[in-house]
């Protein structure tokens, strides 16, 4: 597993075109990956995550992204991801095709992908319109054993799956540590799988059960300090509150916004640069 | 002792609160239902369990978390379980008592937008989605919702369905395969709305000090019907105002705080 520079990563790994999963549920969310996309200025991608969050509406407002597969997508505790939207209802900067699902749907989607199943499976109890405009997407199926409703959902299996972690060791092994979501899971059913890490530690201090991911199983990994910020990083740094707020004026023009990604992503070398242009790197 | 100066904000977070009994296992959502689970949790129900759908289990905060997955939850919880186990092992296994959901648009029988407005394909306003809200509304034992109340977001006819109520009234919810209970209140900034026994159509239980059944049912979109016994809620207690005061209090300083990232020089 080779430990490669974030720009050498994302060039020889994230194609145009690609389904790419950047996971990390309110936690540890790679938003300095997801900048180098940015700057690299992918094309056509098909996103996946639960929560599309501030990172999927920079990519989906700079038109790296063609197709969104998502279960929530807001500004938590804010309001609307104005990018998103833009492009949903508005086409711009280009349409947006979407595929909805609810959070227990994506969950077992992808640990269908990550167990080599077809599909997964939960109880085909909610009522809900979603079922309808998902089309083929979500299949009823009656249990063969008891006749019980459930409903099945096709298994994830993004080309690229990102992922942040606190720490990766001398063998290349990763720890994961604090609210883990479908993080694992996302892992697993990618056909290649990044990570970036905020620093190399000789061994890990890892609990026995804690979420260690085997160097095996990774792709390339770049050590990326700060590299989830504004979300956070457990015993690094806290989720910069402030920022999710202040995004929403930012982003609620496409100027601003353009202009906004303008001077802080596309305008420096790398995530380094734009946390000491935030204000942020001490 | 009764507190004479509050906010509607904060007589709806304090009668949301109280509709939370101690033990109770609460699937919390963000906002509103996070300030009122916390707030009860400082007061009469200490032993309140409180689940956010990040997978913290039996979360404490001190101050309220402006995401449902902020480190502050992660920190004071009992326990963190991955995401997928969340959904399956807690909530569609049936170990929630009580869900808190909101929504932009909610009908007579207590189901909830949170999808679109306007049409699916090409909506007028796309709302965030589902999340975790269909199996909520589901699988929870009972369901608390909290919207502010408007002909707006109260409608005859919601544009999309994303979680269930009482579906079409009647029996329609018992005879789906729903295990849940259905919504057991609606707190709104006018008053609690509460269903009818038979027809399980939301009608007016409950109103705030000094507020009218006539404003109450201008900012319904149906034709709103009241209880045969209309109760007014008490005013905030002091305690319940000091707490929840103190609380936003320290939310708004740390929401402010700002964040330093040490680099490798």
């Amino acid at each position: 597993m080779p430990l490669l520079s974030l720009r050498e990563a994302i060039a020889t790994y994230v194609k145009d075109g690609a389904s790419v999963a950047l996971e990390g549920f309110t936690h540890l969310i790679p938003f300095a990956a997801g900048h180098e996309i940015i700057r690299q200025q992918r094309r056509g991608l098909h996103l996946i995550r639960m929560t599309p969050d501030l990172v999927y509406d920079q990519l989906i407002g700079m038109g790296c992204a063609a197709r969104l597969t998502f279960s929530w997508g807001g500004n938590p505790g804010v309001g609307s991801l104005h990018r998103l939207r833009d492009a949903v209802e508005r086409g711009w900067p280009q349409p947006l095709e979407l595929a909805e699902f609810t959070h227990a749907e994506m969950a077992v989607a992808y640990q269908a992908g990550a167990s080599g199943l077809p599909c997964g499976l939960v109880r085909g109890d909610a009522a809900t319109d979603l079922t309808r405009v998902q089309g083929s997407a979500v299949q009823a199926l009656p249990c063969p054993f008891t006749n019980a409703a459930l409903a099945l959902v096709p298994a994830l299996t993004p080309d690229v799956t990102i992922l942040h972690a606190q720490q990766i060791d001398a063998r290349g092994n990763v720890l994961i540590c604090g609210i883990v979501g479908a993080a694992k899971e996302a892992a697993l059913a990618a056909r290649q799988l990044l990570v970036t890490v905020e620093e190399q530690v000789e061994t890990l201090q890892a609990d026995m059960n804690a979420l260690v991911l085997p160097s095996w199983v990774i792709t390339a990994a770049s050590i990326v300090p700060g590299g989830a910020y504004p979300s956070y990083a457990q015993g690094y740094y806290p989720r910069d509150n402030a920022f999710y707020l202040a995004w929403d004026e930012i982003s609620r023009d496409r100027g601003a916004f353009t202009a906004w990604m303008k001077r802080n992503v596309l305008g420096v070398a790398d995530h380094a640069a734009l946390l000491r242009r935030l204000g942020v790197a001490a | 002792m009764s507190a004479s100066i509050y906010s509607r904000d904060e007589m709806m977070t304090v009668t949301a609160a109280r509709q939370l009994r101690n033990g109770a296992v609460c699937f919390v959502g963000i906002g509103l239902p996070s300030a009122a689970c916390n707030l009860a949790r400082l007061t009469h129900a200490p032993d309140l369990v409180l689940i956010y759908e990040s997978g913290t289990v039996g979360t404490r905060p001190i101050v309220l978390p402006l995401s449902i997955g902020d480190n502050e939850l992660a920190e004071t919880a009992t326990c963190i379980v991955p995401l997928p186990e969340i959904f399956a092992y807690y909530l569609q296994r049936g170990r929630i008592d009580v869900g808190f959901l909101g929504a932009a648009q909610i009908d007579r029988f207590g189901n909830l937008n949170s999808t679109v407005i306007g049409n699916y394909t090409h909506p007028k306003v796309r709302l965030p989605g589902a999340g975790g809200a269909p199996e909520i509304a589901s699988y929870a034992h009972e369901v608390l919702i909290v919207m502010k109340q408007s002909t707006r977001s109260f409608v005859a006819q919601l544009d999309f369905r994303t979680s269930c109520g009482y579906l079409g009234g009647g029996r329609t919810r018992a005879g789906s395969r729903s295990p849940g209970a259905g919504p057991k209140a609606v707190i709104t900034d006018f008053g609690v709305l509460r269903p009818n026994p038979r027809t399980l159509e939301l009608e007016l239980a409950a109103l705030y000090p000094s507020v009218s059944v006539e404003s109450a049912r201008a900012a319904t979109g149906w034709p709103l019907e009241v209880a045969q016994t209309l109760e007014v809620v008490p005013a905030p207690e002091a305690r319940e105002l000091e707490v929840l005061r103190d609380l936003h209090a320290r939310t708004e300083a740390a929401h402010a705080a700002s964040v330093r990232i040490k680099l490798p020089s």
